[in-house]
């Protein structure tokens, strides 16, 4: 049986616990805020001995990144921690982490990118990153970010998957906000995760084995990046499967979309990450005023779980979409566009509407959340248009 | 206790607003509680104004939020009162609690505060003076909310400190805290 200690803790903290727990051979990071507390709690157990890790401090997080992915095709198993700027500055090397297949472990402080300057929580740094090959978790609570960050390392390393996973917080809101959550003892988290060996590693003394090679002009590069996305597109019976499997020892549930009351919701709200369970408080507000409304959390946001999101949608007159970040000069921000795809392929001409929110840390409150419904009700009613609007903003 | 119990800490930057949003939620959930604290982030320097908050609740809180309209609103140094408007949201029949030498009546016809909320007030920099040394008021304060609302108890209050306090301080600073609390227990006013 798991043993269970509840604490008051942040994301942050709570990321760092997961990171001791599946303890890594290596972990190289760059202090930025708001991920610092990941790094820095995680030197701290290394230096109390509570973690036989090798810390690497690097000067950037490019060389984070690169270390990084050296220690991982060497055969070891890697974490890091990065946020914003540091994760836009890791970007060449995020493709080379997932080209070489290496399973990465990452968690990312979603954080808004300059300029202007802003220190605060929005997806627009992650969004930069959904094409780069990683598989990516978002989390609503510190709890499911802990949960998600010891799922990660089963994921990554899994042989059928091999794929760098990012698992994601909203910066402040979920890092930096104390919450009560659930530990479970390291034993179990250690059984869980299992003992990583990796197939092709270059330090083992036997294989022999090479990493990043040049491949030639169109076909071994065209090929080994289709193969790429054979495995993100593979990866996701894998992903439920690690989920369930924490499921079953945590008693928190897993599923890539986390639907709330849409089986016969009207109208439904698509949301990632700490704005969920707002969006649900409205929800249930307008459903005691007999307005039949749903909330769809996405959770496994690469690779994207369009046909669960195409069936928990499928029933909606109308269905809002909220971005946290923006694809300037595309018809919706990121979400909305993945969302829509979804519908379409699903051959559900369902109305949207995309709504850009909170960028840079703007509160998300219930009122914004309120029009948000508010709106979808007029646009089933054929009084509003699908276009891309803002929640919250002058 | 029932239902979610909103507070908005007012403070100064080094007053230990902070710290006294997560004590109380720390005691609150070695009670049972589900709990939120969390920092407004904005500039770091020593002295700027900023707002802490807290939610306690016997149910999982699913709100991620600033609190905007708290049952309970502290005011840890009274020179915020003539720069930030403390009583913005503040429920029409909550509690304001601040740490001043000034009177209920004072404060009240002062800050126009409307005759169905309650005002408290303790002298928490007297106190933690007193009993600490130092000008830190928070700790005395949270004593004297934990009296006033019983969203802890005082008695769960102490016992949290001389666990969460007991690994980092010295037994001296960690009875001088205690002794700052049982002082403002008994010294706030509510009216």
């Amino acid at each position: 049986m798991a043993e269970i200690t509840v604490l008051a803790a942040t994301g942050n903290a709570m990321v760092a616990e997961a990171f001791r727990q599946a303890a890594p051979d290596v972990l190289a990071a760059y202090p930025i805020t708001p991920q610092t507390a990941i790094v820095e709690n995680f030197a701290k157990y290394v230096a109390d001995g509570r973690v036989h890790t090798e810390f690497v401090a690097v000067e950037s997080e490019h060389s984070a990144m690169s270390a990084c992915i050296g220690a991982s095709a060497a055969g070891a198993r890697v974490a890091t921690a990065t946020s914003s700027q540091g994760l836009a500055l890791m970007y060449e090397e995020l493709h080379i982490a997932s080209g070489m297949r290496l399973p990465i472990v990452m968690a990312n402080a979603n954080r808004a990118l300059s300029a202007p300057i802003n220190i605060h929580g929005d997806h627009s740094d992650v969004m930069g990153a959904r094409d780069t090959g990683w598989i990516i978790l978002f989390a609503e609570t510190a709890q499911e970010a802990y949960d998600n960050s010891v799922i990660a390392f089963r994921i990554a390393e899994h042989p059928q998957v091999q794929l760098p996973v990012m698992t994601t917080l909203d910066g402040f809101i979920t890092t930096h906000a104390m919450e009560r959550s659930e530990l479970l003892d390291d034993t179990t988290v250690a059984a869980y995760v299992g003992a990583y060996t990796p197939e092709h590693p270059l330090l083992n003394g036997q294989t022999k084995a090479a990493h990043g090679m040049f491949a030639s002009l169109g076909g071994t590069y065209f090929e080994i990046k289709k193969a790429e996305r054979a495995a993100i597109d593979a990866s996701m019976p894998h992903i439920k499967a690690a989920g369930e499997a924490w499921a079953a020892i945590c008693g928190r549930e897993f599923a890539p979309v986390d639907a709330w009351e849409c089986e016969d919701a009207d109208y439904i709200l698509v949301v990632l990450g700490s704005a969920a369970g707002n969006a649900r408080v409205v929800a249930r507000e307008l459903r005691a005023q007999g307005i039949k409304a749903g909330v769809a959390r996405i959770r496994v946001y690469r690779p994207f779980p369009f046909e669960e999101l195409a069936q928990v949608l499928a029933g909606a007159r109308a269905v809002g979409i909220l971005d946290r970040s923006d694809s300037f000069g595309a018809q919706y921000g990121p979400v909305g566009l993945d969302v829509r795809s979804a519908l379409y392929g699903a051959g559900l001409l369902i109305p949207t509407r995309d709504y850009i929110y909170g960028l840079g840390g703007a509160d998300v409150t219930l009122d914004v959340l309120r029009q948000a419904y508010g709106e979808l009700q007029a646009l089933a009613a054929g009084e509003l248009d699908q276009s891309l609007s803002y929640l919250g903003t002058r | 206790m029932s239902g979610l119990i909103e507070i908005r800490w007012h403070a100064r930057a080094g007053q230990g607003a902070v710290t006294a949003s997560k004590l109380l939620a720390e005691t609150a959930l070695r009670n049972g509680s589900y709990i939120q604290a969390m920092p407004e982030y904005g500039p770091e320097r020593t002295g700027a104004p900023l707002r802490a908050y807290s939610r306690i609740s016997d149910a999982p809180i699913e709100l991620h939020n600033n609190i905007v309209n708290p049952g309970i609103v502290v005011v840890l140094d009274e020179t915020l009162l003539s720069i930030v408007n403390v009583l913005e949201g503040l429920d029409e029949s909550g509690l304001l609690l601040l740490n001043t030498t000034r009177d209920v009546d004072t404060i009240r016809t002062e800050l126009e505060v409307p005759p169905d909320i309650r005002i408290a007030i303790v002298d928490a920099s007297g106190i933690a003076l007193d009993t600490i040394g130092r000008d830190i008021p928070n700790t005395p304060t949270v004593g004297a909310l934990a009296h006033v609302t019983r969203v802890v108890t005082v008695d769960a209050l102490k016992e949290d400190l001389r666990m969460s306090f007991g690994k980092k301080f010295s037994p001296a600073v960690i009875d001088a805290n205690l002794a700052s609390v049982d002082r403002a227990a008994q010294e706030v006013v509510c009216q």
